[in-house]
Formats: C-alpha cells, sequence, structure tokens
C-alpha cells in the first residue's frame, strides 16, 4: 500500500487537521506515514494544504508530487492541484462551494457537498470530517474509529463530548460517495 | 514506549533536553521558529534557561558563555541567521568550546525565501566564519534520525570540544513522522570538562581555566591549529558515517543528503518498476564528507554514471567529485533557491542517461 495525499482548501476549513488525523490514525493502525504542511507563502495568503503519505514500507519522499488522491476543498486548490493526480487516482472536490467539473477522464472523481452535509449536522466546522469520511469509504486506508481515536488525543478528554459529532459526519461523508 | 506523531522542529527540541542541554538561546526566524517555541515551554520544567535574545548574535555569545561555564547549551536559526551566528562560530571553534547549532535551512542568498533549500551546504563544510575550523555537521533525512543524531552531536561536542551543527531543511523542521525516545544510552565516556570556569579560589586544585581565542603570538596561534587540524583528522577517521542503499552492482548510483536522500529513494523505486538498479548513497555526516563510502560506491564497475542531487546549484557535488577524482562521470540535477526535485524528474534523469 502506497498512499500519497494532497490535502488543500482555504485557512479554517481545516485541511491541515484532517491530513494530520489521517497520518496519526495510520500510525495508531501500525503503518507508515509522513504530514507535511505547507508553511509558506500560500498558508500567509489564506490557502493552506498538505500533503500525507501512508505505505506499508518506510515513506521514502514525504513530498507528494503526484498523488494518488487529491482532496480540494475550495477551487483554487482544485485548479492547482489536479494535475498534480496519477492517472487512476482519486479526485474528492466540495462541491458545496468548487461550482466547476472536472475534465479529467482517467481519475475517479467524488463530488462531496462537505458543507451542506455539515450544515446538516448543525455544525458547519465538521465538513472536514465530511470529506475525511467520504475520502476513507473509497480508500479504506484507516478505520473511522482510529481516526476517533486520533481526533480525541488532539481534542482532550474536556471536548470529548465531540466525538459523536465527528462520527456522524465521518459517517455521512461516507454516505454521500456510496 | 508507543510511537507520537511529531513535528521535526519540536522533536529535536525535545531530543536536545533528553540528551540533557539545559541552556537555549536563539532568535526567531522561520522555519525553525517552533524550536524556540517548544524550548520556552519545556524549558523551565526541566530547570532549565530559555532566552530570546535580541538578536542571533547576542544568541550565539550567550552560548559562547554558557559553554565556557561547562553547560550543555544550543542554539538554532535559519540561514539568515545562522549567516550572523558565523563570527560566533568561529571563536567558539577557536576557543575550543563544545555546542550545539542547529540549523533548519530554508532558500537564500539574502532573506531569500522560508521555504526548503540546501543552499548552506558551502557554509557549513567549508568554513562559513573565518579561520581554518571546522564543525561536525549531521544531516538528517526523517525526524525519528534528527532526533537520534541529537544525542550524538552533543556527545561529540563534548569528545570534541567542537561546535557541531545539524544541517536540516525546512522541510525536516515542519513535517511530522512517528518517532521514539529511547532511554537514554551513555555509549561513549565523555571527557571531565576542567577546561571550564566554574570558579577558581587559590585552594583550587586545578590551574586558571581561561577561555580564550586570541593567540597574539605566532607561536601559540600555530599550536592551536595544530591541535585543531589533529583533531579534525581523528573526526575524519572515527566519525564519518553514511547511509548506503541498494549501491551493490547498482548501474546508476544517487548522490543526496536529507530530504533530498529520501525523495531519491522514491525514484529509486520508480527505476525499480522500469527494471533499473539504481543505489544511493547518503552522507549522514557532511563534514567529515565519507569519500570513501562515496568513491566505493561510485566506482564499481557496474555503475555507469552518479548523479548528485541538492536543492542548490551544485554544492556537494564538488565533494562528490572530489572523492571520485575523474574516475566516473558525476551529473547533477538540482535548482538554486528552494524548488525541491521531485522523484519524476530524478527518474527523467535516470532515464537520460541510460538512453546516452
Amino acid at each position: 500500500m502506497l498512499e500519497q495525499n494532497i490535502f488543500a482548501g482555504f485557512g479554517g476549513q481545516g485541511v491541515l487537521l484532517m491530513g494530520k488525523l489521517l497520518a496519526e490514525a495510520g500510525m495508531f493502525e501500525g503503518k507508515e506515514v509522513s504530514w507535511l504542511p505547507s508553511y509558506g507563502p500560500e498558508m500567509r495568503g489564506g490557502t493552506a494544504n498538505c500533503a500525507v503519505v501512508i505505505s506499508d514500507k518506510p515513506v521514502a519522499s514525504p513530498v507528494v508530487t503526484m498523488a494518488t488522491s487529491v482532496v480540494a476543498m475550495n477551487r483554487p486548490s482544485l485548479e492547482k492541484f489536479e494535475n498534480s493526480l496519477l492517472p487512476g487516482g482519486k479526485l474528492f472536490i466540495n462541491s458545496s462551494i468548487i461550482d466547476v467539473k472536472c475534465d479529467r477522464k482517467d481519475v475517479d472523481v467524488y463530488y462531496v457537498p462537505c458543507n451542506a452535509i455539515a450544515d446538516e449536522l448543525g455544525n458547519p466546522k465538521v465538513g472536514n470530517m465530511v470529506m475525511l469520511g467520504a475520502y476513507i469509504e473509497k480508500t479504506k486506508c484507516v478505520d473511522f474509529e482510529t481516526v476517533l481515536k486520533a481526533l480525541l488525543e488532539t481534542l482532550g478528554e474536556k471536548k470529548a463530548h465531540l466525538i459523536p459529532l465527528n462520527r456522524k459526519a465521518l459517517e455521512a461523508g461516507a454516505a454521500s460517495v456510496r | 514506549m508507543a510511537k507520537k506523531l511529531m513535528k521535526g522542529c519540536e522533536a529535536v527540541a525535545e531530543a536536545a533536553i533528553q540528551a540533557g542541554c539545559r541552556f537555549f538561546f536563539g532568535y526567531p526566524i522561520t522555519p525553525q521558529n517552533d524550536i524556540p517555541e517548544y524550548m520556552s515551554a519545556r524549558m523551565p520544567k526541566v530547570g532549565g534557561c530559555f532566552l530570546q535574545a535580541e538578536s542571533e548574535l547576542a544568541a550565539i555569545n550567550m552560548v559562547y558563555g554558557a559553554s565556557g561555564a561547562g553547560a550543555r547549551v544550543m542554539t538554532s536559526s535559519s540561514s539568515p541567521g545562522i549567516s550572523l551566528k558565523m563570527e560566533g562560530i568561529s571563536y567558539l571553534a577557536g576557543a575550543e568550546l563544545p555546542c550545539v547549532i542547529v540549523n533548519m535551512m530554508r532558500g537564500g542568498p539574502g532573506l531569500g525565501s522560508i521555504q526548503a533549500s540546501q543552499g548552506d551546504y558551502f557554509q557549513t563544510t567549508k568554513g562559513g566564519g573565518h579561520g581554518e575550523y571546522h564543525v561536525i555537521a549531521l544531516a538528517p533525512s526523517s525526524v525519528q534520525e534528527a532526533i537520534d543524531l541529537m544525542q550524538d552531536a552533543f556527545d561529540l561536542a563534548d569528545i570534541y570540544r567542537t561546535p557541531v551543527m545539524i544541517l536540516a531543511d525546512g522541510i525536516i523542521g515542519q513535517m511530522m513522522e512517528p518517532v521514539e525516545f529511547h532511554e537514554k544510552k551513555q555509549a561513549r565516556e565523555l571527557p571531565k570538562k576542567d577546561w571550564a570556569t566554574t570558579g577558581w579560589s587559590p585552594k583550587s586544585e586545578r590551574p586558571r581555566a581561561i577561555v580564550n581565542s586570541l593567540y597574539i603570538e605566532n607561536e601559540e596561534l600555530q599550536e592551536l591549529n595544530d591541535r585543531l587540524q589533529a583533531r579534525y583528522a581523528t573526526i575524519k577517521e572515527k566519525e564519518t558515517r553514511c547511509e548506503l542503499y541498494n549501491t551493490d552492482g547498482a548501474e546508476i548510483i544517487l548522490c543526496a543528503y536529507g530530504t533530498v536522500a529520501r525523495i531519491c529513494k522514491s525514484a529509486i523505486a520508480l527505476a525499480e518498476n522500469a527494471g533499473i538498479k539504481v543505489g544511493l548513497v547518503r552522507p549522514i555526516t557532511i563534514w567529515p564528507f565519507p569519500t570513501k563510502d562515496v568513491h566505493d560506491a561510485i566506482c564499481q564497475e557496474s555503475v555507469k554514471k552518479a548523479i548528485t542531487v541538492e536543492i542548490n546549484a551544485g554544492q556537494m557535488l564538488e565533494d562528490v567529485k572530489l572523492a571520485v577524482n575523474g574516475a566516473k562521470e558525476i551529473e547533477f540535477l538540482g535548482r538554486p533557491g528552494s524548488n525541491v526535485p521531485t522523484a519524476e524528474e530524478i527518474f527523467e534523469k535516470i532515464m537520460e542517461i541510460r538512453r546516452a
């Protein structure tokens, strides 16, 4: 297994966290992982992305230039990264705010209305977890429960009450691409 | 101990504390800011001292002072900040003071960029400051290796009474990887710091300790230089480290260090799929340079050519060429600034050599 992922969006959408939770969950499941954030001008300009590699062998390059999956949470991210996807790769598009379709015919494209689903769940902040649910449903690279374990570590016990909401978000995201 | 996902900069800082470092002096600069940030929270908890100096110059001279008094001490910065520290590093070398300096390299020259780069290879290995000195320079290529090298860095500094540099790039600093902190093993005996200025009275059994790098008399300066050169010869002989990956019987050898070596491993996997055997020589000490390992890997009969890959215009390339001394052709792949070469580009270069 070698999953080379790019998660991209604008600041506040939780793309760095989404990638970190995935990497941490991979680590908990005994896989080799790396998480590399953008920390440059794009971060300061409002957009953010991270490269996450999950593998059953030691991670060679943590820099992802040809991805097996690209997650685009906003339109500039889609435009920037859709061509970084390998043929046969998976492209996840936040269709709530991206109003264009992907023209590539050699990749699998999934349109996930992250914001709309998150709003239905009553908390717009879980849009990233909706997308992560869709991503995991299609790649099967980690279990939901391990992601929630990673989330609990990040949140701490004081915010453990948020776990059920995030579980719902993961499940709703998964259901949207089934 | 369970594995933990940790950022390179924070891991380096924690490793330093676990190696017994109790003094940190620094000044902020991206992409190493997580080191002082982590130190500012952790140092007080272990009874250590964190101080944000008024400048890089002040920070490195505080390192000089603490080291002179016998403390385990470090500083960290990124490229432009390291340039500012260079005078102090030369003084530390001249005064034979142990310390650890971390450079999370960013693009240059000048203020350059904040993205990863390897533009400081020459500065690190060929001097940087004035006079004839060297620093032992360790180049990790993963967060775990950065942790492991941190302990070694402090020990090497004490054993050889020399500044030691951890030379990484912004990617190592900003990346998160699973890490483990091993129980500290004192593998090597450390010399007593009887030269340190720890206080003297007429009742003291030792002579006054004086920390100094000024030798007005030619003969005295000669003595210092002879001593340093002899020490550097010992370091070259005993402390050179290198990783050989897939090199036996390879058709093409890649030479790279740090993050770029990781990218080379991805290129090697691409080549393997295409049925081409490519190996990698990865210097772990970039000073002392692993001349013999590099020579032996590249000068195998099976090797057509070698490619040095760096995030610069070709710096380590010179040491690779010297190691091989004309016996094989060495190509170069890389760009100055912060343009990280991709695995696909390296693979393409491999194919180009094969087609030729």
